[in-house]
């Protein structure tokens, strides 16, 4: 009976830490610009599959996922340059309309170049789980847990510590406030394009191992992670973690104790409920706008 | 006056004229074979190897003479995998192009809105799409080459029987694949004296399935069956290790490729599914009739396009060799004739089985035309 719940919780984890590792690369760029960047799913496909097609080409995991990495930063900040840039005067959701634009634009591109099958990606560590009380759980959801915590802590320090961090959220309390004290709101931006598709690469190339990896892996990864962040309120590291697992672990009771059949729609009803008591997520700003 | 019969008869004149010559040319016409399928597309898996299979056989055929001295014309529409547009290019194949023959339709979905269009300009079409509802009630034009789902579901239960086996867990895909073999699977499971204790689903695109296993494994089965296709199965066949789960397991035909193995990887070792001998060419029988079809398509298709052979560019080398035996019993292209001819083809032996088609069965083949494998060491190992 413990064993049972003990495996449904781990599942729950395991799936969560995924959602929550793609929610956080959604904070970066809302907190910047107040824009839900879809593309963010796609920097997830880049980072599992360049480092797939890397280490097909020979070279040692560790070098393929730093160039892999790489690869995504560079391309963050095109999509800010080319999409973003060009149409900064227009409203916050014409530049989401943009971004949805970019992703499928994106995944074209990679289903040109990789092809259309799966790809399998090696564990960190070891192929063999863990056993903890009777209940199992794969040995890479370890690993994306700890990437998980690790980079929540990195974005509460920088936004907190750091001149740049502190700049990007001025930006994106008000632009022209922020340009008129000297910040450079454009780079500022690039910045955080670039940072959030460096966090979405890490976090394509950590659930690689367990969801395999594809052309087309972004999107769904990438709707559930916006879900999560949308759950923990958005722009909240914290929040984008406890979201995404709090998610995970409702879609694993419930596929264990009701019916795999209600998994979604349990978890997509608990998202209605906490959006509709606590609109702002459980863990965003209660800031009230100043008009 | 005059002036205008001679000009009635001069039109007379000329469109007898038309008329003989077009007669006279049709002899040395080409055959032509109308075809759609999702080339591109979330279904390209089916219709890339499809399409290349198309045109390469027909290249094949026309560089050894063509069929009844003419050769073969392949006209064909990419369908991406969406049911309206196959409908427009059916219409297009049958209506402008008019085709003698259409070999396509790579999706269940795809075929059965074309299905109807077709029929009613009484051309023969052969289906490349698995589900029983395309042949089942028989449609009198409409004849298809893969095994149905049904069938894998009987070879999968009946290989249980005979291991003893008589509780047995389902999980299945929500998709069209996955929910149609589980209803399949539940339908016939009672013949086979085996009662199905366990019924679990999984999305499509999910990334995690212990929570299913755990509650089919709570249920005291003696077998687990996944019926699905794409990265799914690897995913449960990943997740089934993980948790020890040490009952023989089973997959469906979906994932019969080994693509399967590479992402499933050691959690693979010691599961069973019914494929298409296609996968095991060198371990049939001497005796096997197929053996030498099989082996054949495998080499020439691997040469020619430099990727493995897939199972369902299978399916469109039996539709054309089908079509082609069928054109040649008719002795002409009389729609009428090759479609009599099609439904009474016997002991054709294809790629994907031995064909024995009939006015009541337009597919013709046995749930025996899929294998048993077992994956070992992995790889695919023929067991019955």
């Amino acid at each position: 009976m413990l064993a049972e719940f003990l495996q449904y919780l781990f599942t729950g984890i395991t799936i969560g830490a995924t959602y929550a590792l793609v929610a956080l690369g959604f904070t970066l760029i809302y907190n910047a610009s107040h824009v839900i960047n879809f593309a963010q799913g796609e920097f997830l496909m880049i980072g599992g599959m360049a480092t797939v097609s890397l280490m097909g080409m020979g070279l040692p995991m560790p070098i393929a996922i730093i160039l892999a990495v790489i690869l995504a930063g560079i391309l963050g900040v095109a999509l800010q340059r080319l999409a973003i840039a060009p149409a900064r005067q227009a409203s916050v959701v014409t530049l989401i309309i943009i971004t949805i634009g970019a992703s499928i634009f994106i995944r074209g591109v990679a289903q040109l170049v990789w092809g259309k099958e799966y790809h399998v990606m090696p564990s960190f560590g070891s192929d063999q789980p863990v056993r903890i009380g009777g209940a199992v759980m794969h040995s890479q959801s370890i690993w994306v847990l700890l990437i998980a915590s690790i980079l929540v802590v990195l974005l509460v320090l920088f936004f907190t510590r750091t001149l740049i961090g502190k700049a990007i959220l001025a930006t994106s309390m008000n632009k022209d406030a922020a340009r008129l004290v000297g910040i450079r709101t454009q780079l500022v931006l690039m910045l955080a394009f670039m940072l959030s598709a460096l966090i979405g690469s890490m976090a394509g190339i950590a659930v690689a191992p367990i969801t395999f990896t594809s052309y087309d892996i972004g999107i769904m990864l990438g709707l559930k992670g916006f879900v999560a962040a949308a759950m923990g309120g958005l722009g909240s590291g914290v929040g984008a973690v406890v979201g995404g697992i709090t998610l995970g672990i409702v879609e694993a009771m419930t596929a264990g104790y009701i019916s795999s059949d209600y998994k979604d729609a349990v978890a997509f009803s608990m998202i209605l409920l906490v959006l509709f008591f606590m609109p702002r997520g459980m863990f965003g700003s209660r800031v009230v706008e100043r008009v | 006056m005059s002036k205008k019969i001679f000009r009635r008869a001069g039109f007379l004149a000329a469109t007898l004229a038309a008329g003989i010559f077009a007669t006279s040319v049709q002899a040395s016409d080409p055959i032509k074979i109308g075809s759609f399928l999702s080339a591109t597309g979330p279904a390209s898996f089916l219709g890339d190897p499809e399409l290349k299979t198309l045109e390469m056989y027909v290249e094949k055929i026309n560089a050894d003479g063509g069929v009844l001295g003419r050769q073969l014309q392949l006209i064909h529409y990419d369908d991406a995998g969406d049911a309206s547009q196959a409908r427009n290019f059916a219409s297009r194949l049958v209506r402008n192009d008019r085709v003698d023959i259409i070999i396509g339709g790579s999706t269940t979905g795809t075929t059965m809105s074309a299905a109807p269009l077709i029929e009613q300009a009484r051309t023969p079409f052969i289906s490349l799409a698995g589900a029983i509802v395309i042949t089942e009630p028989v449609k009198p034009w409409v004849f298809k080459t893969p095994q149905s789902d049904r069938m894998a579901a009987e070879r999968v239960l009946g290989d249980m029987q005979s291991r003893g086996i008589t509780k047995v867990g389902l999980i299945s895909d929500t998709g069209g694949f996955g929910s149609s073999g589980r209803t399949q699977t539940l339908e016939v499971a009672a013949n086979y004296g085996i009662e199905i204790l366990a019924d679990e689903t999984y999305g499509p695109s999910d990334t995690d399935m212990t929570a299913q296993l755990t509650r089919i494994r709570n249920a005291g089965v003696e077998a687990v069956f996944n019926f699905g296709f794409g990265q799914g199965p690897a995913l449960v066949t990943r997740n089934y290790a993980q948790l020890g789960i040490d009952l023989p397991f089973y997959q469906s035909h979906g994932v019969a490729s080994d693509r399967f193995l590479e992402l499933a990887g050691t959690a693979a070792e010691g599961l069973r599914l019914p494929a298409s001998p296609l996968l095991v060419p060198d371990s049939l029988d001497d005796a096997d009739p197929q053996k030498a079809v099989v082996q054949n398509y495998k080499a020439e298709y691997e040469a020619r396009w430099n990727t493995q052979v897939s199972t369902f560019g299978a399916y469109a080398y039996d539709g054309l060799m089908l079509a082609v035996m069928a054109i040649e019993q008719a002795g002409s292209t009389d729609r009428e004739a090759v479609r009599s001819a099609l439904e009474n083809i016997q002991g054709y032996v294809g790629v994907t089985g031995i064909y024995n088609l009939s006015p009541e069965d337009h597919m013709g083949l046995t749930a025996d035309s899929f294998r048993i494998l077992e994956v070992k060491d992995g790889q695919w190992n023929l067991i019955d």
